[in-house]
C-alpha cells in the first residue's frame, strides 16, 4: 500500500532528523527520566536524621501503691532511654520533642507545628497496664510520607517490650498482649509519591514533547513553505501527521518504559502494568500532536504560536495533577483541571496503574478519546497544505 | 489531445483585495523550451508559476499544465512536475542523499540517489545535512528533488537568488546541463542576464501584465532604441556636436559618454566629424545597441509611468539604471 509506505517513509525521515536533535531527544526522553529521579529522591526522604514525633502523654499515673507513671517511661522507652536511665547506644530512630500539653488538641497542634507524626497515650495508661487491661496507643502519621514506617514499627517494639516486660514480671506465662497499637491515618490510600509521580510523569511527557514540537514544526514548516513543498510531492497531508503520531506514540512508550523502571527498581514504586495503559499511550500523543498542530495552524507566526503554545502548556503541566495530586489543590483549581485533557490521560493513568479503578479509568479512556477526535478533525480541517 | 503544449496560459488572472497580483496573462511554453518569465519584484511572476504549479487557485482565465488543470487536478501533476519553490528549505537534520531517497519513496520510484547528486553537481555534500549546506549547495539539493520523478516539466521559481555568482554560475551549468537532455522548464527571475543566458524566450512581467515577449533578440528588435554611436569626453563636446548637428544628442555624467542614436550609418562620421571639429578632447569611441537590461528597464520603467508611454528612443541614464537594479534587488 502506497500509504503505509510514504507514511513510513516520512517517519523515517522524521525520525532519524529527531534523533539527530539534541535538545529535542533530551526533552522528549531524557528529561523525564531526570524529574523522576529528582522528584523521587526529594519526597522518598531516604534521610539519615532522626525522626521527630510528637507525644501526648495524657496517663494520669497512679498514686497507691506507689506513685508511678508508665506513662512517662513509655515516652521515655520511644525517645531512646532504657528504663535504667541509660541511652540505646547508636542512633536511635525516633526524637520526641516537648511533651504536648495533654489539654491541647493534638491534631491541631501537629497541624501547628506542621507536623503528622504524633503518639497519643491515653488517660489510664498506668492503671490499665498494671491491672493487665487492654489499652490502646494511638499514632498518627501520613502513610505517603516514609517517616510513618519508622515510627510505627519503633513504637510497636517498645509496646512488644512493655508487654514482655508485664508478663514476665507478673505471670511469666504467654498470655495475649495488653497493649496493642492502632494506627490512624489522614489517606486511605496506601499509596506512596513516587507511585503518584509515575503517572504525573507520563503524563507530562504524553504533553510536553508532541505539544512544543508540533506547535513549532507546524508554525515554522508555514513559515519556510516547506508544506508547500510537501504539497509538490504524492505525501497527502494525512499521511504527514500520520507519521508524526506514530512517531510521538514510539517515544512516549519509550518515555513511559524508562519512566516505570526508574520508579520501580530505583524507588519501590508499586504500579499495576496493564493493558488498560495501552489507549491512553496512543491517545494521548495523538491528541497533543493535533492540538499542536491546531496552534500552529491559527498563528500568525512562529512567535506568536511559540507564545500561544505555551500558555495552553504551562498551566496543563502543573494543574492536571502531573506534579501534585489535585486533592492537595483548592477548589476552583480542581474545577478548571477538569477543563484540561491533559487532567484526564493523568487520572486514568492513575486509575489503571495505581488503584485498579478500571470503570473510573474507562471513563477517563472515553473521555479522552471524544477530545482527542475533537482535536484531531479539527486540526485536519484547518491545517492547508496549499494556499488559496 | 494531440499535439498538446507543455504549457497554455490565457487571460490568467489573481487579485488580492486591490492588488491586482496577476492581471490577464497569456503565453504558452513549447516542448523542450526554456521559458523565462522576467521581471522586479512583485511583478506577479512567482504568483503566476504558483498558479500553474497547482499551489494556488486562480481567479479566473485559463490555465494547462500538461493537459491537466494545475487546481483541481494538483495531485496528478505533482507526479509529472518538478518544482524548486523560491528559496527552497528542507528539514534541518537530513541530508541530500537522504532527502533522494525520502523523494523517491513518496513518488514510488527507484533512483540512483549519487546518478541524480552528480547531475546537480552535488555529489560531494551527499551527506551533509541540510542545515550546514551552503546556499548555492542547498539551491543544488533543490533541483536534485525536483528531478527524483523524471518530470517532463521543471518550475524554476528564482533559483539563483540571493547566490554568490560563483553558485548562480554553478547552477546555470546545471540548468543548461538539463536544458541539453530536452527538458522543459519554465523559470523566473529578476536577473537580465540569469534570463538572456538560460531562455530561448522570455516573458517580460510587470504589474501583473506581460509586457514584452519573445526571444531576446525579438525583444530588443521591437523595443530597443537600435545601434548608437558613443564617444567618451565632456560635456561641453555633447553640446557642441549637438549645436552643429541635425543629430539627438545624450550625455552620460557618470560614464562621461556622449550618446547618438544612428539612424543611417553615415550619421556616425557627421558626429565624428563634429566632434573633431570641436578641438576638445575626446576619448574612446564606440557603437552599441541596446541590449535586454536596456529594454527591460525601458518597459518596467516606462510601464511605472502613470501614462504608461515608453518615449522612443529615449536612452535611460546609467544612473537610472543602477538605481533600478537596486529597487528589483
Amino acid at each position: 500500500m502506497s500509504t503505509a509506505k510514504r507514511t513510513l517513509a516520512d517517519l523515517r525521515v522524521f525520525g532519524k532528523g529527531y534523533i539527530r536533535n539534541g535538545a529535542a531527544l533530551f526533552f522528549g526522553i531524557i528529561f523525564p527520566v531526570i524529574l523522576i529521579a529528582l522528584f523521587g529522591a526529594i519526597f522518598a526522604g531516604g534521610g539519615s536524621g532522626q525522626v521527630t514525633v510528637y507525644v501526648q502523654n495524657k496517663d494520669a499515673g497512679i498514686q497507691f501503691p506507689v506513685q508511678m507513671n508508665v506513662g512517662n517511661e513509655f515516652v521515655q522507652a520511644i525517645n531512646g532511654t532504657l528504663p535504667n536511665g541509660t541511652r540505646v547506644s547508636g542512633t536511635w530512630p525516633l526524637k520526641v520533642p516537648t511533651l504536648v500539653d495533654p489539654s491541647a488538641n493534638f491534631t491541631k497542634y501537629l497541624a501547628d507545628h506542621s507536623a503528622s507524626d504524633g503518639i497519643i497515650i491515653p488517660a489510664d495508661f498506668s492503671a490499665n497496664f498494671l491491672s493487665g487491661k487492654p489499652e490502646n496507643i494511638t499514632v498518627y502519621g501520613n502513610p505517603t510520607s516514609s517517616t510513618n514506617g519508622i515510627i510505627l514499627g519503633t513504637v510497636e517494639g517498645v509496646a512488644t517490650s512493655f508487654n514482655l516486660n508485664y508478663f514476665q514480671q507478673k505471670y511469666n506465662d504467654t498470655t495475649p498482649a495488653i497493649i496493642s497499637i492502632s494506627t490512624a491515618t489522614v489517606n486511605t490510600q496506601q499509596t506512596k509519591y513516587i507511585d503518584f509521580l509515575i503517572p504525573g510523569l507520563i503524563g507530562f511527557s504524553i504533553l510536553v514533547s508532541p505539544m512544543f514540537a508540533m506547535v513549532n514544526i507546524t508554525s515554522e514548516y508555514k513559515k519556510t513553505k516547506l508544506f508547500k513543498q510537501l504539497s509538490l510531492t504524492p505525501l497527502h497531508k494525512m499521511e504527514w501527521l500520520a507519521s508524526k503520531v506514530i512517531w510521538y506514540i514510539l517515544l512516549s512508550i519509550i518515555s513511559f518504559m524508562l519512566l516505570v523502571a526508574v520508579g520501580v527498581f530505583g524507588f519501590g514504586a508499586h504500579i499495576t502494568l496493564t493493558l488498560w495503559l495501552i489507549p491512553f499511550l496512543i491517545l494521548g500523543p495523538m491528541l497533543f500532536c493535533s492540538l499542536g498542530m491546531l496552534v500552529g495552524t491559527i498563528s500568525k507566526s512562529v512567535e506568536s504560536a511559540s507564545v500561544l503554545g505555551n500558555i495552553i502548556t504551562f498551566p496543563m503541566m502543573f494543574l492536571s495533577g502531573t506534579f501534585f495530586p489535585l486533592s492537595t489543590m483548592p477548589q476552583y483549581l480542581q474545577n478548571v483541571a477538569h477543563a484540561l485533557p491533559l487532567f484526564y490521560i493523568v487520572e486514568g493513568l492513575n486509575n489503571v496503574m495505581v488503584y485498579g479503578n478500571y470503570s473510573a479509568g474507562l471513563l477517563d479512556i472515553a473521555i479522552t478519546a471524544v477530545i482527542t477526535v475533537i482535536f484531531f478533525v479539527a486540526a485536519a480541517k484547518l491545517f492547508k497544505w496549499r494556499e488559496d | 489531445m494531440a499535439s498538446m503544449l507543455p504549457i497554455e496560459v490565457s487571460n490568467l488572472k489573481k487579485y488580492y483585495g486591490e492588488i491586482k497580483a496577476v492581471d490577464g496573462i497569456s503565453f504558452t511554453v513549447n516542448e523542450g523550451e526554456v521559458f523565462g518569465l522576467l521581471g522586479p519584484n512583485g511583478a506577479g511572476k512567482t504568483t503566476t508559476i504558483e498558479i500553474l504549479e497547482g499551489l494556488r487557485e486562480r481567479d479566473s482565465g485559463d490555465a494547462k499544465v500538461l493537459g491537466f488543470d494545475p487546481w483541481k487536478n494538483g495531485y496528478d501533476l505533482h507526479k509529472r512536475i518538478g518544482v524548486i519553490p523560491q528559496e527552497f528549505t528542507f528539514f534541518e537534520k537530513t541530508t541530500p542523499r537522504e532527502a533522494i531517497v525520502y523523494y523517491a519513496a513518496l513518488f514510488g520510484v527507484k533512483v540512483d540517489p549519487d546518478e541524480i547528486l552528480k547531475e546537480v553537481l552535488l555529489l560531494d555534500s551527499a551527506k551533509n545535512r541540510f542545515e550546514n549546506l551552503s546556499g548555492g549547495q542547498k539551491q543544488k539539493m533543490g533541483l536534485a528533488l525536483s528531478l527524483v520523478s523524471q518530470p517532463e516539466l521543471l518550475f524554476l521559481d528564482e533559483p539563483t537568488t540571493g547566490l554568490d555568482p560563483t553558485a548562480r554560475r554553478a547552477i546555470w551549468e546545471v540548468i543548461q546541463g538539463l536544458k541539453a537532455k530536452g527538458r522543459t522548464i519554465i523559470l523566473t527571475t529578476h536577473y537580465l542576464d540569469e534570463a538572456q543566458h538560460l531562455s530561448d524566450r522570455v516573458a517580460i512581467v510587470n504589474q501583473g501584465h506581460i509586457v514584452a515577449m519573445g526571444t531576446s533578440d525579438e525583444i530588443i528588435e521591437q523595443y530597443g532604441s537600435g545601434e548608437r554611436l558613443e564617444i567618451h569626453g565632456d560635456e561641453k563636446l555633447a553640446e557642441y556636436i549637438k549645436n552643429n548637428t541635425d543629430l539627438i544628442v545624450d550625455y552620460d555624467k557618470t560614464s562621461h559618454f556622449v550618446s547618438i542614436p544612428l539612424v543611417k550609418k553615415i550619421d556616425a562620421l557627421a558626429a565624428l566629424a563634429a566632434a573633431e571639429q570641436s578641438g576638445m578632447d575626446w576619448g574612446e569611441i564606440r557603437t552599441r545597441r541596446d541590449s535586454l537590461e536596456d529594454v527591460f528597464i525601458k518597459l518596467v520603467r516606462g510601464a511605472v509611468d502613470e501614462s504608461g508611454n515608453i518615449a522612443a528612443g529615449e536612452n535611460p541614464q546609467t544612473q537610472d539604471k543602477q538605481s533600478n537594479k537596486g529597487r528589483k534587488k
